[in-house]
């Protein structure tokens, strides 16, 4: 089973129907215990960090969360939960992210339009399993104001206004800042080879 | 790179798309889920459906038709026409809408903006905004009202049918403050002319703000894509007629913009 998170704010209903597409069963979660049962989980993302972060706690699954991920459990963080692999966002100060990766997530700059919403290209720098069969340069649809920084463990890379990591892949954890379930085949293929690792 | 993207649209009215010239003298379009599938096959880059029915019994089918179009369907789907309150839009999302538009009830009512980015969040809420030219006063030449600002763009509501005072650029302004996180952007005077988009009205609407600004209304041939992409700022474009009646096809239209270096997402044939 496919647990996706559902913190109240987020997009599961579609990831949801994603996975489900792909032949996978999957369950949206709500509470700490189903997680021991998944064999994968997936986080998706939508809205202010500090919901998601708060939201998570209120629930207790933060902690959960973070010993199944160590565990070696399959993890995908999806836009939102991308950024909240990071130590923390410019978004709220005041809220600790999962620390997993290094470095804050920051506001984009540089660009008169914010959010970066659309379909915008992403350069495969290391080889990744969710990236398996993605050519460099293909389009993924995105829709954030923040970004995280490009670190050892990013995977691909998306310019607006500054270079910023579309995906990141450390052992068993992997995240992307694009949504693969509005990412035509390209996104349902990173979601296959993330449910086939 | 952040591609212009191309969003058919699905006016549907009781089940059906259908098309019309500013909302009036209505012909059928076909099947709604079977022309997404084909768009999506062609390389949309999102879909938007727009219910048209006036009826208690359209707005009941149009939840089932929310549902077959985004079964389907792995690019975002905005769906618009009548959402009223935040209950309405939630309805619409748990059939698998990713964003609502709302235009009547958010010009009447503001807060309702601000309730639904509250609720839903930004992403998720697009201000639908038609605006109509006003007429010219008649003292000046016309090169001089555009310098002297004296073209404006007023609000119409209940699907172009009743005019308003406000003003377009400093209504879609209040949108983004409310927490809107797009602006679609029709044209009342090109709407269904096939002429081409307003490009003063979409250029002037693109810099006001600063969320992405969809340009409806008026496209006809392959150029007036490209005019209001280059001329008009647009980050987006939306068309009906000239995909429903295959007038070209998205992918002939995406490599003609390319040809003129705008930046476009082309899907291969097969690979959608």
């Amino acid at each position: 089973m496919i647990a996706v998170i559902d913190y109240g704010a987020g997009n599961s209903a579609s990831v949801l129907k994603a996975v489900q597409h792909l032949g996978f069963t999957s369950k949206s979660v709500i509470a700490p215990e189903c997680l021991q049962d998944a064999e994968k989980i997936v986080l998706p993302g939508q809205g202010h960090f500090a919901t998601m972060m708060t939201s998570l706690r209120e629930r207790h699954m933060l902690e959960p969360l973070r010993e199944a991920i160590e565990s070696g459990k399959g993890f995908l963080g999806i836009c939102l939960g991308l950024q909240a692999l990071y130590e923390g966002s410019d978004e709220a100060p005041d809220e600790q992210g999962l620390g997993i990766l290094p470095g804050r997530v920051r506001k984009l700059e540089g660009v008169f339009k914010i959010p970066h919403v659309g379909w915008s290209q992403m350069e495969v720098r290391q080889p990744a399993k969710i990236l398996e069969g993605i050519a460099s340069s293909s389009f993924a649809y995105f829709c954030h104001s923040y970004y995280g920084p490009v670190t050892a463990q990013t995977a691909a890379t998306t310019q607006y206004g500054q270079k910023f990591s579309a995906a990141v892949e450390l052992r068993n954890i992997h995240a992307v800042q694009f949504h693969p379930e509005k990412s035509g085949e390209i996104g349902l293929q990173v979601l296959k080879n993330f449910l086939e690792t | 790179m952040l591609a212009k993207r191309i969003i058919p649209c699905l006016d549907c009215k009781d089940g059906r798309v259908v098309k019309g010239v500013q909302f009036e003298h209505l012909r059928d379009a076909g099947d709604p889920a079977t022309l997404a599938e084909r768009y999506n096959e062609e390389g949309a880059d999102e879909l938007v459906l727009l219910d048209i029915s006036a009826s208690r019994e359209g707005r009941a089918t149009l939840l089932q038709t929310v549902h077959q179009v985004a079964r389907q369907l792995f690019i975002p789907l905005t769906v618009g026409g009548g959402v009223r309150t935040v209950e309405d839009a939630r309805r619409l999302l748990a059939q698998g809408a990713d964003k609502v538009a709302v235009n009547t009830a958010a010009v009447e009512n503001p807060q309702l903006v601000r309730e639904l980015a509250d609720r839903f969040g930004s992403q998720a809420v697009v201000a639908a905004i038609d605006a109509r030219r006003q007429r010219l006063p008649p003292s000046l030449p016309p090169d001089e009202q555009l310098k002297s600002r004296a073209i404006t763009w007023n609000v119409v509501i209940y699907g172009g049918t009743r005019e308003t005072a406000l003003d377009a650029i400093g209504w879609a302004r209040q949108a983004e403050a409310l927490g809107a996180g797009e602006i679609l952007l029709t044209s009342m005077d090109a709407d269904g002319a096939q002429t081409g988009f307003d490009c003063e009205l979409t250029s002037a609407i693109s810099h006001a703000v600063h969320i992405p600004v969809i340009a409806s209304g008026g496209a006809g041939r392959p150029e007036d894509f490209a005019e209001v992409f280059l001329r008009g700022a647009a980050d987006a474009a939306l068309a009906a007629s000239v995909f429903h009646f295959r007038q070209y096809s998205l992918r002939g239209l995406k490599k003609y913009l390319e040809s003129r270096g705008i930046p476009v997402r082309i899907v291969a044939e097969g690979e959608a």
